[in-house]
């Protein structure tokens, strides 16, 4: 293999990067990113860096003196995937020829329908986006927060912590029931309630209000929430469009096998925009979480680097953290594979909780808030057990 | 400085002893039985590796995904960007000592600021 080409130059890309140089690979290795940064890491985004506690020099996920190899093409977006010249086409009109590929692409922040020039109106995913909101926020106000999940939670804590009046919309009964289930869905959402930010539940958005910047967030029941800057956390969709008609198996993300090899020899997969085959589930799933852009470009990578000839390795159980007015939550596992859950240590009501999710009485995930020890203990377990 | 840990007895294999001085430092005795000690607050945020995932020569912080080489204190990945120090661990008489490195700490930022501004 002469060259290789890793599209995205986020965690998931760098992380491959290295992996390929750390398991021998030597030729030319070009990284090629459509936004004009180094990568950085985006955890700080919703928390330290949104708050102004830290600064974007202390987002870069490169070492001092760290050097790859590289040729990083930055600010260049990948528009399509020939197969038979095996190119990577780019909407410059370049191209990079390679014969192998790691595709990296992320996934992009849903937005608003009917957002779209609306001032005051933000997403949160980019280091862009955080710079924008960040700037609004420092004007302080009303914020409204669309979406309960972990960034909207995230966004409404760091706002709370600056003095801003803070109103969450979910439109579920329960925020974070998908990945926490129902009940600890309501114990980690009530952290909100603890800090006086209103949250209004099991009501959807209608539309936004204002003419050229937004002034108020109207929801379907009829009511109209008074905003003087909106975050949208409703999600994210793999980017993968330019994949299109390449083949390339698309479905929810790039289908890959467990060690992250697509339908194309050559080609292999990792991070937000990846579908990888869990054996232990025997179904693909897309999980979007920092740790599996991290640790999963290794497994990737060594299919590429041998053909596809190694056998992959079981992952650790996902594994993601949040954390939100100074609590620390710690979830491995799927929530959705249980029949039941119990708290083993601490009490809901202190918002200090070891939680175990159970299937047929064997764990299969588990919730730590403010209990890294147990927490840890609990992740060992889990990942024996599996 | 050499410090007095606990007693070899009292440090199963697969567990750790966070010995509370400033900046805190923890001693590892690993599933194959050796003894480590390097500095316990993980250099990207302030956690305790003592509460980490230890595996082999490895631990992992117990927030985020970087792991440290309980042998040179070398990290592997993001998060943490630094090594942690390294210690000497000398057992006498069934007692565990640890001799702390005189080398300057990689701290994370907000513990580096608490310590700077005195003992809290």
């Amino acid at each position: 293999m002469r060259t290789v080409a890793v599209v995205g130059a986020s965690l998931a890309g760098l992380s491959a990067a290295r992996s390929l140089r750390k398991q021998g690979y030597d030729g030319r290795l070009v990284v090629i990113g459509d936004e004009p940064h180094r990568p950085y890491d985006r955890p700080p985004l919703s928390k330290e860096f949104l708050a102004g506690g830290i600064g974007e020099a202390d987002l870069a996920l490169e070492t001092d003196g760290e050097d790859l190899r590289a040729e990083w093409l930055l600010g260049a977006r990948a528009t399509g995937l020939d197969r038979t010249r095996r190119a990577v086409r780019l909407a410059d009109g370049g191209e990079i020829r390679a014969d192998g590929l790691v595709i990296a692409t992320g996934a992009a922040a849903r937005q608003l329908p009917g957002s779209d020039g609306l001032a005051g109106v933000h997403v949160l995913r980019t280091l862009d986006d955080a710079r924008a909101l960040r700037d609004d926020l420092a004007r302080g106000g009303r914020l409204v927060v669309i979406g309960g999940g972990f960034v909207g939670a995230e966004v409404a804590s760091t706002a709370c912590a600056l003095g801003l009046e803070v109103t969450v919309v979910e439109a579920a009964p329960t925020p974070l029931a998908g990945p926490l289930g129902q009940a600890m869905g309501g114990i980690v959402s009530a952290l909100h309630l603890d800090h006086g930010v209103r949250l209004l539940c099991g009501v959807g958005v209608k539309g936004l209000g204002g003419e050229r910047k937004v002034d108020a967030v109207l929801l379907e029941d009829g009511r109209s929430i008074p905003a003087d800057i909106v975050v949208v956390g409703v999600g994210a969709r793999p980017c993968v469009d330019w994949l299109e008609g390449s083949g390339v198996i698309l479905e929810n993300g790039v289908k890959c096998g467990a060690d992250g090899r697509t339908s194309l020899a050559g080609v292999v997969a990792v991070g937000d925009c990846a579908s990888w085959y869990d054996p232990r589930a025997g179904h693909h799933r897309r999980v979007e979480h920092w740790t599996g852009a991290q640790e999963r470009p290794a497994a990737a990578v060594a299919t590429l680097l041998a053909g596809g000839a190694v056998e992959p390795g079981v992952p650790r159980p996902p594994y993601f953290w949040s954390d939100q007015y100074g609590v620390k939550i710690q979830f491995a596992g799927h929530a959705a594979d249980a029949d039941s859950v119990t708290v083993e240590e601490g009490a809901p009501d202190d918002r200090n909780v070891l939680a175990v999710y159970r299937r047929a009485g064997r764990p299969v995930a588990v919730l730590g808030m403010n209990q890294p020890r147990l927490f840890t203990r609990w992740r060992k377990q889990l990942a024996a057990a599996s | 400085m050499m410090i007095p840990a606990c007693r070899l007895a009292d440090l199963p294999r697969g567990e750790a002893l966070r010995l509370d001085i400033d900046p805190p430092v923890s001693v590892f005795h690993t599933d194959d039985g050796e003894l480590f000690a390097i500095d316990d607050t993980c250099t990207h945020q302030d956690a305790s590796l003592a509460d980490g995932w230890l595996e082999g020569c490895e631990v992992e912080c117990p927030l985020h995904a970087s792991k440290f080489d309980l042998r040179t204190g070398a990290v592997d990945a993001p998060p943490a960007k630094l090594p942690v120090r390294t210690h000497d661990v000398l057992i006498e008489d069934g007692m565990i000592y640890v001799r702390v490195s005189t080398d300057a700490p990689n701290l994370p930022p907000c513990v580096a600021a608490r310590l700077a501004g005195g003992p809290a």
